[in-house]
């Protein structure tokens, strides 16, 4: 695998990664087949509205704090940034922040402009954000009509390199390209790989945290400080200056697997930067193998041995009385793949049982061609657990759930849980990244699982009130029927 | 529209789908792009007030989520595969197909496909909704305009009475189901029968679209959204129109409305004028309660702006002018009024009590809004009516604010209402106590 960062637009997840939407199947069989390089996707005939690239791709983009988002597209496909906007506050809230507005400027497209192309108002609008924002950086995202019309973006943001002293980074990103909305992810690493880091100078203590809203950040400034090493967090809440000197830093570590995929092993790659491939830092195995991955690369074993003891220690009464409580429960799981699967083992250390695995994608290999850990050290254990991969198809995800009943259903990604509920079946979202981050995170995590089984009234109310939007014929049914069988 | 614009406050024409979700046991199946969807629906109603999926929204939506094959090899048979699944797979007793940007440009023909289904007798109708024709104000008239023609069937007889109610825009109005529900019982207390097709309830949906026909009167209470709607349903059935440009908020404005939705039905004025004295009567009861408070708190804002669509910016204007006496600075309006309309709305909004004007921007870039903000020199508190983007230029000039427009991600809304005597009260509340809770 190699990282080309010549070219202006990187490969879907589905071409350079092999990665898929369609599978049911077992986590063994998967790991199996992801390791022989023999999975196959699947397309269905029935498809529910998901979620697309350039979504992800903007709403990432546009929390960075002195950057700006053009956004060449018809206004709908900038709908996303009042999302992104409240989000922003979010993060800003942790950080004890004034607010600010995002930095989003759309093309408007209209019908004349899909005729005749749009490039010159294009300019104008970031000759605008320039204005406006005053930015150290624009990023200039691409939607479904500007990809079908043919507009030449990289063109005019050369044009426009003399005129706008600041890096102009075109991030491509259209949805129809892709059935992974995470391949918005690595378009937006790939304009900050390419336009935005710079050669490294020196190497710092610094360590490139990839994630979304850093509200661990206080827990994670003290934990790196205990190795003599300091966080950056990336990209949200982070300047454009800091992103440039990714580069100089001692390591990069991720929350999330699919998410640091392509920068992680970019940094690597290019500018030596060791990026940490182990299982995602959600309960106490991931933890252990996070810390253990930064410790390898950073030279600090020993401190980073100490300090896992110390604190498993901390946890170790709190975790057997929670273990106590959650012990002999059920749970489906219902997440993007890295989540996922991480967090199948993280329920899991809760004593809890998971009877499902839903992922919203899966990606066979990394950018450095290897399988996923969480996936390999799920594959490895003892039980084989049923999974699927769908792009948060409700239609077959519900009538799974209804089939399966469990106790819980655990997700991430707005829209799935409030189905679920309305199955009866009591329904925890993972909005917050950091939700089972660690030792502490793990015993908080079980605490709200064992409030969301304690009380399930909104469930049972609401189940026994509203109707499904499914017929009886269809919940009838096996779940995966409108899976096709040919190979695609 | 704006050449470009920053801080979206209303989303493409294929928002509509929105539209198609408050029509009971109707849904829209999107032949869009993956993530459309879930952008609008979003956009107009997780972060507008917390209108979340309801029966079948959000990513229940069927959509073909198109791809790069159906770009290149056109998108038909995908179209044709998922309606006829929704069919079996969704309980619904309407199915609107609703084109975005990809397939208009890639140029199927949706229409084909529907028509299809219709020969086979099932409810499926189409609207070519590709965002880049316009915002989701125009695609909610283009959703009504396919259903009048494609799915309302012409009636033998007039019912004397019954009255259609063509109104706010669903979710794009974040309080849209407690305003129909008030414009609803106002008519009611005429003693006319109100017909509102929009929101919760057995007699609304289908069964409501199924007597539009045969109503005596359209009554579309709007500045300019659904114009074309009633215009059409005149032509189609014969069904006179009224067309009153105001949404009513307060006593001055409701009471106007009042005598010309009755007097435009027959209703005697005896009976409209009884029915405008008891709601006064209710209302200053509490104003006239409250009244030393809000003039003896030393933090009254005294001027007002409006960042809001034009219904906001226009019903809300009247209310705080004409009621409550307080001053307008510049308004904006913001969801795209396109010009043939523009006269008309800036014709009402130099005509308050008084003889008092006010300045009307028509702009969808809520940045220029801002820059434009920042350079008033206010003398006094503004009081600043708009969405949440304006929180942050708020604490800027040191206003009050309070998100009325789209997007409201600040505030959950279920039944609240702005719309008459009720929906003033509810104003007035949530103003005040704002500027209550501020400085406490
Ligand atoms: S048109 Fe394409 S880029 Fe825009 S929201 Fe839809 S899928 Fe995403
Ligand atoms: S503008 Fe077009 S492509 Fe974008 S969300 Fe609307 S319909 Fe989809």
């Amino acid at each position: 695998m190699s990282i080309n960062l010549n070219i202006s637009e990187v490969a879907i997840r589905e071409n350079r990664l092999g990665s898929v939407t369609g599978y049911q199947g077992s986590i063994k069989e998967l790991a199996a087949q992801a390791s022989s390089c023999s999975l196959k996707n699947k397309e269905r005939c029935f498809s529910q509205s998901s979620a697309c690239s350039s979504g992800c791709a903007q709403g990432y983009l546009s929390r960075i704090v002195d950057a700006a988002i053009v956004v060449h597209a018809p206004i709908g496909c900038a709908a996303d940034s009042v999302y992104s906007n409240t989000q922003n506050k979010w993060g800003e809230k942790v950080r004890n922040w004034k607010h600010r507005n995002i930095n989003v400027i759309n093309t408007n497209m209209v019908e004349e402009d899909t005729v005749f192309g749009a490039v010159a108002k294009l300019k104008e609008a970031i000759r605008e954000a320039y204005r406006r924002f005053n930015p150290k950086a624009i990023f200039v995202t691409t939607s479904c009509v500007s990809g079908i019309i043919g507009e030449d973006i990289t063109s005019v943001l050369d044009e426009l390199e003399e005129e706008i002293p600041i890096p102009l980074a075109p991030v491509f990103c259209e949805g129809f390209k892709s059935k992974i909305w995470a391949s918005g992810f690595d378009a937006a690493f790939h304009a900050i790989l390419t336009k935005i880091v710079k050669p490294p100078q020196r190497r710092t203590n610094k360590v490139n945290m990839i994630n979304f809203s850093g509200s661990a950040r206080k827990q994670i400034v003290e934990t790196l400080a205990r190795f003599d090493l300091e966080p950056v967090f990336v990209a949200p809440y982070s300047t454009v200056e800091e992103l440039s000197k990714m580069s100089e830093s001692a390591a990069t570590i991720s929350i999330c697997g699919t998410l640091g995929s392509y920068i992680g092993n970019g940094l690597e790659e290019h500018y030596g930067v060791p990026y940490v491939k182990t299982l995602q830092p959600h309960g106490i195995v991931g933890m252990d193998s996070w810390l253990r991955g930064l410790g390898a690369v950073t030279g600090k074993e020993q401190e980073v041995e100490a300090y896992i003891r110390e604190e498993k220690e901390k946890i170790a009464s709190d975790l057997a009385e929670i273990r106590e409580k959650l012990q002999g429960h059920t749970a489906v799981v219902g997440m993007g793949p890295s989540f996922g699967h991480n967090y199948i083992r993280t329920i899991q250390e809760l004593g809890i049982k998971v009877i499902w695995g839903a992922t919203w994608h899966f990606d066979p290999q990394y950018d450095n061609g290897k399988t996923p850990a969480s996936t390999e050290l799920l594959a490895s254990q003892e039980v084989d657990i049923p999974v699927s991969v769908g792009d948060q198809q409700n239609y077959e995800l519900l009538n799974l759930l209804n089939r399966l009943k469990p106790d819980l259903y655990v997700a991430r990604h707005g829209g799935s849980t409030v189905w679920a509920t309305k199955l009866g079946i009591p329904s925890v979202m993972v909005a917050d990244e950091f939700s089972a981050f660690g030792y502490h995170g793990l015993i908080d995590f079980g605490y709200r699982l064992s409030d969301a089984l304690t009380n399930r009234s909104l469930a049972k109310n609401l189940s026994s009130r509203v109707k499904m939007p499914y017929t009886d014929w269809w919940m009838a049914q096996d779940s995966f029927i409108f899976l096709e069988n040919e190979v695609v | 529209m704006s050449q470009y614009s920053e801080q979206v406050r209303h989303v493409c024409s294929l928002g509509a789908l929105q539209s198609v979700l408050a029509i009971d046991r109707a849904v829209p199946i999107l032949h869009a792009g993956p993530g459309c969807g879930q952008k609008l629906w979003g956009a107009l109603g997780f972060q507008n007030g917390c209108q979340g999926s309801g029966y079948v929204g959000g990513h229940s939506v069927p959509c073909t989520n198109i791809g790069e094959k159906e770009v290149i090899f056109g998108g038909d048979d995908r179209l044709k595969e998922i309606v006829g699944n929704s069919l079996k797979i969704i309980d619904a007793d309407l199915f609107v197909i609703l084109t975005g940007c990809t397939s208009d440009i890639v140029g199927d023909d949706t229409g084909e496909v529907a028509r299809r289904f219709q020969e086979q007798g099932k409810p499926v109708i189409y609207a070519e909704t590709g965002g880049f024709k316009g915002t989701n104000l125009f695609g909610h008239e283009l959703v009504v305009d396919a259903i009048i023609d494609q799915y309302l069937k012409p009636a033998n007889t007039v019912e004397p009475g019954l009255i259609n109610i063509w109104s706010v825009v669903p979710y794009q109005d974040p309080f849209w189901v407690g305003n129909l529900k008030e414009i609803e019982s106002l008519i009611a207390q005429l003693g006319l029968t109100p017909n509102v097709i929009f929101g919760p309830g057995p007699e609304k949906g289908l069964e409501a679209l199924g007597k539009v026909p045969k109503a005596q009167l359209n009554v579309l209470i709007s500045p300019w959204v659904g114009l074309k709607n009633v215009q059409h349903l005149e032509e189609k059935f014969n069904t006179p129109y009224l067309h009153y440009p105001v949404l009513p908020i307060g006593p001055t404005e409701t009471a106007k409305f009042l005598r010309t939705v009755g007097q435009n039905a027959g209703v005697e004025e005896k009976r409209i004028e009884k029915v405008i004295q008891k709601n006064e009567a209710e209302y200053y009861y509490y104003i006239e309660r409250s009244a030393d408070v809000l003039l003896e708190t030393r933090l009254l804002p005294r001027r007002f702006i409006t960042i809001a669509d034009s219904f906001y910016a226009l019903g809300i204007s009247k209310f705080l002018i004409n009621d409550l006496g307080l001053l307008p600075e510049k308004q904006y309006i913001t969801d795209g009024v396109s010009e043939e309309y523009q006269d008309s709305i800036t014709a009402q909004f130099k005509n308050f009590a008084d003889g008092i004007t006010a300045d009307v921007v028509f702009n969808s870039d809520g940045g220029s809004i801002h820059e434009d903000i920042r350079k008033m020199k206010f003398r006094s508190r503004p009081l600043i009516l708009g969405s949440a983007w304006d929180r942050v230029l708020s604490d800027e000039v040191n206003g009050y604010q309070l998100s009325v427009s789209m997007p409201v991600s600040d505030r959950l809304a279920l039944n609240r209402s702005y719309v008459g005597y009720q929906g003033a009260l509810r104003l007035v509340e949530d103003i005040y106590s704002i500027v209550l809770s501020d400085f406490q």
